[in-house]
């Protein structure tokens, strides 16, 4: 039995989805939405050392009464959660400037800012606001860039993110991923000794948390459309696992496979078009599948009387990775899209490699490398099959690429508590982001929303 | 004594049936409420037998009968020897039975990737039906799922938990 709501959709215009319910399926959740168990809360463990000191001045308030949204404080937020930034305190700054002829660099220079972001919030109507944001180079005093932004009520957050991106991009030269979204299971354990698993879709800072599912049976395995629009997902209601594809916006869900035995590990093709799956079907044995979602016409990739599981789609949708054990233990392969063809072995460091995920420009693979009872992420090099292991726990698992590659979002453990975390590709960054409630496992990180 | 032992199968399902009858609940019946297999799994007879002269033989079926979880190895999906007597009690009083279901739970303990454990733990579901139908079950009679390492019996991170919790469930329905 799974309750489904429709997910608020964020993003500049949009509007947010209304609550529907489907019909046959009972409600047991409750809406994640601004509760303290939907949070997530980030602290960087390990920041570069070159960490860019930014000042991201309270924006002015033309409106009546208190300020519609702190965005200064949700752009400092984010520009500090990528561990690049190292935002300035509030309390510090010896100026509040609002506009651009009410700069004076000097103020800044004192502070060894090298950034100064400004902007101002404007009440247009109830529901209509513009923002303003100005960032500068403190140290050659010129702005860098500036943009308007028009927004209802319900997007004053996704603005903010929308400008943290436009900051990060400036400076950095990388794309932000603050606008972004990621997926993920919770566990909760109750005190009457029975478990509620739900899969979560949140804003990439953990805040806007929204229920997608909601079981007292396992949820695993969520993976997105190519247009973040739909999640693939596996269910264990009803004492056997089935692949779903749930739209977000409507909550209607289709379930794509229950055949016999094991259903389960989606994955998207880039096209959006097709899913991998692994199916054990009748024999028992597990193999890498695609299911045309459109005609429903069902093609074996893999043979082999090994675990063949947990496909992922190289960016151009012509081969997939997938892990299997048929040397042993799991190693990454990779075979053709078209069925027939031979899979070849992608990872040879170590006895241990699994759930691989590619990055945003199929250059590199992330992996669960496993070594004497320790699990960490590792990132392989398709083209030397190079290793490098990222990270420092002892059950990390579930790697996840940012849409723009320079971030891994993974699952480990704090204490007992599964936790989410991540760490830049180059190793050099560490965040940990906790849930307050649960434990918390599966990240995804969804792909760049589409205007 | 052949019919003292039907009675004795027909008096044993019926144990195993009640006893798991709080895990087999459809969902909507269940309220939401999962019971939780891993609770009700370990199941101990009573009143099973009742009226009925039981040779050692009988008793020791009636053990094994009892006997739900079968456990493995790290990473291994063979079944260990110790095993093997319990899984043909089972395999013989399915075959039997034509007319009773089983449904072989897989399980991992939390090591490594989740969908490669929901792998390993359908293997090890399988590794058990292979014994059951050597011993005569019907492929009809049984169904496998695999949780992989979803639904641990055990919390904790050390070798007794995860030992607790790379097992197969027998569940009959």
């Amino acid at each position: 039995m799974l309750g489904v709501r429709e997910l608020n959709t964020a993003g500049l215009g949009q509007r947010r989805g209304k609550v529907a319910w489907i019909g046959a399926l009972a409600l047991l959740g409750t809406w994640l939405a601004g509760t303290a168990e939907a949070q997530l809360v980030v602290n960087i463990t390990r920041g570069a050392e070159t960490a860019a000191p930014i000042a991201v001045v309270p924006f002015g308030w033309q409106g009546a009464g208190a300020p519609a949204f702190d965005l200064a404080g949700v752009v400092g937020a984010d520009l500090r959660s990528s561990g690049r930034f190292a935002p300035l305190a509030v309390a510090d700054m010896v100026s509040r400037p609002t506009q651009a002829a009410q700069v004076r660099f000097q103020d800044w220079r004192v502070l060894d800012a090298d950034y100064l972001v400004i902007g101002t919030l404007t009440e247009d109507s109830p529901d209509r606001f513009t923002a303003v944001f100005q960032l500068f180079d403190v140290t050659r005093g010129e702005q860098l860039t500036g943009f308007r932004l028009q927004a209802g009520r319900a997007d004053l957050r996704a603005t903010a993110h929308r400008i943290a991106d436009m900051i990060f991009q400036e400076i950095t030269g990388i794309p932000g991923v603050f606008s972004t979204q990621i997926a993920y299971v919770s566990e909760e354990r109750r005190s009457d000794g029975t478990k509620r698993f739900r899969l979560i879709v949140s804003d990439a800072d953990g805040e806007n948390a929204r229920m997608v599912a909601d079981s007292p049976q396992p949820l695993m395995s969520p993976s997105w459309s190519p247009d973040a629009r739909r999640l693939a997902y596996v269910s264990f209601e009803g004492n056997q696992s089935a692949v779903y594809v749930q739209t977000l916006r409507t909550g209607t869900r289709e379930r794509v496979s229950a055949r016999a035995g094991v259903n389960s590990s989606p994955a998207f093709s880039p096209d959006g078009r097709t899913l991998a799956l692994t199916l054990s079907r009748d024999a028992g044995n597990l193999d890498v599948y695609t299911l045309d979602l459109t005609t429903q016409v069902l093609r074996q990739l893999t043979t082999d009387n090994a675990i063949d599981t947990e496909a992922v789609w190289a960016p151009d949708g012509r081969s997939l990775y997938f892990t299997s054990d048929r040397a042993g233990g799991p190693n990454v392969y990779r075979v053709s899209a078209e069925p027939g063809a031979r899979a070849e072995r992608v990872t040879f460091e170590g006895v241990y490699n699994a759930r691989p995920r590619l990055s945003p420009d199929g250059k590199q693979l992330a992996v669960v490398y496993g070594q004497s009872n320790t699990y960490r992420i590792g990132v392989v090099t398709v083209a030397n099959g190079e290793l490098e292991i990222l990270t420092t726990g002892r059950l990390d698992e579930s790697p996840s690429f940012a849409p723009n590659g320079a971030q891994i979002i993974y699952a480990t453990r704090e204490g007992t508590r599964g936790v989410l975390a991540s760490v830049s590709t180059d190793g050099r960054i560490r965040t940990q982001i906790a849930s307050v409630a649960g434990d918390v496992r599966e990240p995804v990180w969804g792909p760049f929303p589409r205007p | 004594m052949k019919s003292s032992l039907l009675i004795l199968f027909t008096a044993t399902l019926f144990t195993v049936t009640a006893c798991n009858r709080g895990n087999t609940l459809p969902d909507e019946a269940a309220n939401g409420a999962d019971s939780g297999l891993e609770d009700g799994a370990a199941t101990s007879g009573d009143g099973a037998g009742g009226g009925i002269v039981e040779s050692p033989l009988d008793a020791e079926t009636r053990r094994l009968m009892e006997q739900l979880v079968v456990y493995f190895d790290y990473d291994q999906a063979e079944i260990r020897p110790e095993f093997t007597a319990l899984l043909a009690a089972h395999g013989q009083y399915l075959a039997q039975n034509a007319n009773v279901a089983l449904r072989l739970e897989g399980h991992t303990d939390e090591r490594g990737s989740r969908e490669y454990n929901i792998g390993l733990g359908e293997r090890r579901a399988q590794a058990v039906r292979r014994v059951l139908m050597l011993q005569g079950a019907a492929g009809t009679q049984l169904t496998t799922v695999s949780y992989g390492e979803e639904r641990p019996a055990a919390t904790g991170s050390d070798d007794e938990t995860w030992r607790l919790n790379r097992r197969v469930e027998l569940v009959y329905r």
